[in-house]
């Protein structure tokens, strides 16, 4: 009756015990910390903890087991998205470090909180079983509901925080009731069982599940920021710490589209025709409505919120297509657009001072004068995320679209391409604004740091690499996605 | 089949309880009103609960909703509007026509789920604990042995949950660093 | 004798009789308890209590209870009045469960049922909920004062309770009050378990709004907090509540603790009685020897003091049990 928990199991979560180990170093070296001594070793734990974790969740590669009796499973694909999200991790570390010092936010709670979220992130991405997929999401979301609070003083951060619970929460209950009715219909909750047993042939489909899947559409969609479950975004990723934005836009979502592919891709793929209707819809949705309201943004910061949710429509692109085959290049563009974001922000935290963000448009007019590297790599940075060769950007959008045709999904194609033409509108106003244009008003010097150069710099280095070079990491991905074949 | 009778009185009372209790918990424009309705209304689950042979989730039910969580929020109602003037505030600020439309939407859902509960036979696996089982093993013991067995795994993440729930009580409440 | 068991095993009667044992009960102990405290006040400060009425003034509750019932319900203006009437009738929905598991004696016990601490537990919060109702419904600043203090206490000190009562319960494998009871035939659990007793005792009297942790009721600075507004019957039924509430958490103390019913040559109900009452009895003592806790201080105790120290006893005990 009670079931034994063979030793070896613990083996494979050494990353996640790494995580969980390190951010609670970091709390207690907090607590136990000297008035005026070093922040050094609680600023270092994330660093040391994300490449411990890396190194062993590399060492996972090609593990392909189920441990915890099921409830966890180490593949590929979760060793990609727990290595991007490690990665993720240590950029968004980085550029924290000046930032949080600046803003004068709680340390160790913040790095600590960092790494429980990325701790959920990795949870969500590796399991087989709704249970364990929704901890892991609740966990993420829990430390990022915090941490856009964390700017105590600042109204906005506190608005963003809580309208982000609010609406999270809310979220989190239309996951769990699609959880609950879909485990109502079959009596199941790991989805390759369900998987298995929608493809026996004594299933029959029902409103019920119908609807169970529907409402997970809808859990995930929020947690993507997705049209329509988008509303919480723009002012979420305005009001929230500029780091904390880098990394919601960039860890949540791709851990979020991983958990989504996962379960749309094993246990509900035979509805495919059930559902693309309703993920064509919001596929469209949510480019159309993302490009078009970021025209009229003239604060950058708001702007990368809504091209974020554009990007969010690419992405759904690949999910509508609905080829399992076809799967890497939500990988790979999640992959690049991580890159390639957390880079757009840390210029933009770079930009600020204490107090006054300088987020706002006008203050970019004439950046390219007083300094050239930093307008150059945000060029970079922008150009990608239109979708100009050579770079990342590019490479992403294009297997995107190539997909839907492949898919037969022309319209989509079309739309998709008339989308990025849009986009490319605001992300060169931008352009025109740093290189064109004389500055209004005097603006201070940029708050450069190690962290946040060592950041763009690995940033730039990717975003090109990826762009010229891409078959390795398209192999990766590749691979990584071969679990839905 | 007596027994059957009083148990489906039970649960249509314990059902209708449920339904009655939550409405007038959102209906309500006093907000302890709402808050002890709620608790009826976990209680009138609690009894469905019990009806389904599972009376730890019961007995958890009341302790951990009934008890705890409704002692806190009426708590917190009671802390932040003591000047009543929440009562007086219009709760759903939309017009007449928008809010129709909201409860025809939420009618229609409603009634689409009940006639899919109905007609529908549902296809579900039956689970290796029925309630014969579970009645012999006894539920605390059933229980235990799941949450620190099979679900081990997640258990211990919830834990980790919880712990990042008390960072970020104590972080946001506290006054100044 | 027997005849009368075989009858009382019926469930339906079991329930009625029972029902009907614990009314009776619940008024008589009421009664004996007031007279019991005024007594033990006396003495405790060289007063002689209550002597007038009937030999060494027995009968004097029984006076004071037609008093009560003799005046009128005031029900104030601006009352919230569902919830008004409500809280004090709602007082008694956990003492009558706490009465149904309770093991009197092996064979005095209502229903066995195997999550049986649990369920006194989870009704126990009602208390509290209805000290919430009638502070909230009074409409009155003390009553509310008194009412927010008492949840912010009972918060506090359910958690080292419950974790105390878990340290017995990791021992005796069950969560039946019968089982616990059985597993004490050769050792009393207050013998292995000092820790957990002591800390469920203090938890136990905070719980019942006793001195040294009345904040709720504090005399001298909230009226009488939460049922200040209240007159008559009404006031009457919290006054039982409470002297109710004493003797059940006595009587979980000495199942968990003090080997509930049994003991050599007298009946079990005899012992279970002898055992519970000295503990009540103990709870007196506190209210004439302590002064009543500064709410900072009572806070701080629970969750400064008494909830790590659970913690570590429970620590201990898995430990222990382990080896």
């Amino acid at each position: 009756m009670v079931v034994q928990i063979p030793e070896m199991d613990f083996g494979w979560i050494v990353p996640e015990i790494a995580m969980t180990v390190f951010a609670a170093v970091a709390l207690l070296l907090t607590l136990f910390r000297k008035k005026n001594s070093t922040w050094l070793f609680v600023e270092a734990m994330p660093l040391v903890g994300a490449i411990v974790a890396l190194y062993f969740t590399f060492q996972t590669w090609n593990g392909n087991i189920d441990i915890f009796n099921n409830l966890y499973t180490i593949d590929n694909f979760g060793v990609f998205f727990k290595g991007l999200s490690l990665v993720i991790l240590i950029l968004v570390t980085l550029l924290s470090y000046r930032y949080i010092d600046r803003e004068d936010m709680a340390r160790g709670e913040y790095y600590s909180l960092l790494m429980f979220g990325t701790l959920g992130m990795m949870i969500m991405v590796s399991s087989n079983n709704f249970i364990t997929i929704f901890i892991g999401l609740e966990v993420m979301s829990i430390s990022i509901y915090i941490l856009a609070g964390l700017m105590g003083g600042n109204a906005k951060s506190v608005e963003a925080s809580l309208k982000y619970f609010l609406l999270g929460a809310f979220a989190t209950a239309f996951l769990l009731y699609g959880i609950a009715l879909i485990y109502g219909t079959t009596g199941m909750l790991d989805i390759r069982e369900i998987a298995g047993y929608v493809n026996s042939g004594n299933f029959m489909v029902t409103p019920t599940f119908m609807a169970g899947l529907a409402l997970l559409i809808v859990g995930f969609g929020f947690k993507t920021a997705s049209v329509p479950f988008h509303m919480w975004t723009p002012d979420v990723y305005e009001g929230a710490p500029t780091s904390i934005t880098a990394y919601m836009a960039t860890g949540v979502k791709a851990a979020a589209f991983a958990a989504f592919l996962r379960v749309l891709f094993t246990a509900f793929h035979p509805f495919l025709s059930g559902w693309t209707y309703m993920l064509w819809i919001l596929a469209v949705a949510t480019m159309t409505l993302g490009n078009i309201t970021a025209l009229k943004q003239d604060d950058v910061k708001r702007m990368l919120a809504y091209s974020s949710i554009a990007h969010a429509g690419y992405i759904l692109i690949a999910l509508t297509v609905g080829d399992r085959t076809l799967s890497s290049t939500v990988l790979y563009y999640l992959l690049v657009y991580s890159f390639m974001t957390i880079g757009a922000f840390a210029v933009v935290i770079i930009l600020g001072r204490q107090g006054s963000p300088n987020t706002g448009i006008e203050s970019y007019a004439g950046l390219a004068g007083r300094h050239p590297v930093i307008a150059a790599v945000m060029a970079v940075f922008l150009f990608s995320m239109a979708g100009i060769p050579p770079l990342a950007g590019f490479m992403g959008k294009f297997y995107v679209l190539t997909d839907a045709i492949r898919g037969g999904y022309y319209w989509l194609a079309i739309i998709g391409v008339l989308n990025s033409v849009v986009a490319a509108y605001y992300y060169l106003r931008v352009v025109m604004y740093m290189y064109f244009k004389e500055p209004e008003a005097e603006i201070g010097a940029p708050d450069v740091s190690i962290g946040s150069t060592l950041a763009i710099a690995i940033s730039v280095v990717v975003v090109f690499y990826l762009g010229i070079f891409p078959r390795l990491f398209l192999m990766i991905a590749h691979t990584s996605s071969a679990i839905f074949m | 089949m007596g027994a059957i009778g009083f148990k489906f009185v039970v649960f249509i009372v314990a059902a209708l309880l449920v339904i009655v209790s939550s409405l007038l918990m959102t209906t309500r424009k006093n907000p302890i009103h709402s808050a002890l309705w709620m608790i009826v209304t976990f209680f009138a689950m609690a009894v469905i609960y019990l009806l389904l042979n599972a009376q730890f989730i019961a007995v958890a039910q009341i302790m951990v909703y009934a008890g705890a969580i409704m002692m806190l929020i009426l708590f917190v109602i009671m802390m932040v509007s003591l000047d009543n003037g929440a009562q007086e505030q219009k709760r759903f600020p939309m017009a007449m026509g928008t809010r129709l439309s909201w409860a025809l939407v939420v009618v229609v859902l409603l009634v689409e789920l009940m006639f899919a509960a109905l007609f529908y036979q549902a296809t579900a696996k039956v689970g290796s604990y029925p309630a014969e089982a579970v009645a012999s093993l006894g539920n605390a013991k059933t229980m235990g042995m799941l949450l620190y067995g099979k679900y081990i795994f997640p258990f211990e993440i919830a834990s980790i949950l919880l712990l990042v729930g008390i960072i970020g009580a104590v972080v946001l409440s506290r006054k100044n660093k | 004798m027997e005849q009368i068991l075989k009858i009382l095993d019926i469930e339906g009667v079991r329930l009625a009789v029972g029902l009907l044992a614990v009314f009776l009960f619940v008024v008589v102990n009421a009664l004996i308890l007031t007279w019991a405290e005024r007594k033990v006040a006396g003495h405790m400060q060289l007063r002689i209590g209550p002597k007038e009425v009937g030999p060494y003034g027995l009968i004097q509750p029984l006076a004071d209870a037609m008093k009560l019932l003799g005046k009128e319900i005031i029900t104030p203006r601006n009352v919230d009045k569902p919830i008004f009437y409500l809280g004090p009738i709602m007082i008694f929905i956990p003492v009558l469960v706490a009465f149904v598991v309770i093991p009197f004696d092996s064979y005095l016990q209502v229903r066995d049922i195997n999550v049986g601490i649990l369920v006194i537990l989870a009704f126990s919060s009602f208390t509290v909920l209805s000290i919430l109702m009638a502070g909230w419904g009074s409409n009155n600043k003390y009553s509310l004062i008194g009412s927010i203090r008492s949840i912010a206490q009972s918060v506090a000190y359910e958690i080292p309770l419950l974790l105390s009562l878990l340290a017995v319960i990791m021992m005796t494998n069950s969560l039946s009050l019968k089982d616990v009871v059985v597993a004490q035939k050769g050792i009393w659990f207050i013998f292995l378990q000092p820790v957990a007793f002591i800390i469920y005792f203090i938890a136990a009297v905070a719980e019942t709004n006793r001195t040294p942790f009345d904040l709720p009721e504090a005399e001298s600075e909230l009226v009488a907090g939460y049922h200040t507004e209240y007159s008559g019957m009404m006031f009457a039924l919290f006054f039982l509540a409470e002297y109710t509430n004493m003797f059940i958490v006595s009587a979980i103390t000495v199942t968990f603790f003090l080997g509930g019913y049994q003991g050599p040559f007298l009946p079990g109900i005899v012992w279970f009685l002898l055992k519970s009452y000295f503990l009540v009895f103990v709870m007196m003592w506190f209210r004439w020897t302590f002064p009543r806790v500064r709410f900072d201080q009572l806070l701080n105790i629970s969750w400064k003091a008494l909830i790590p120290l659970s913690f570590i006893n429970l620590l201990v005990t898995g430990g222990l049990l382990k080896l």
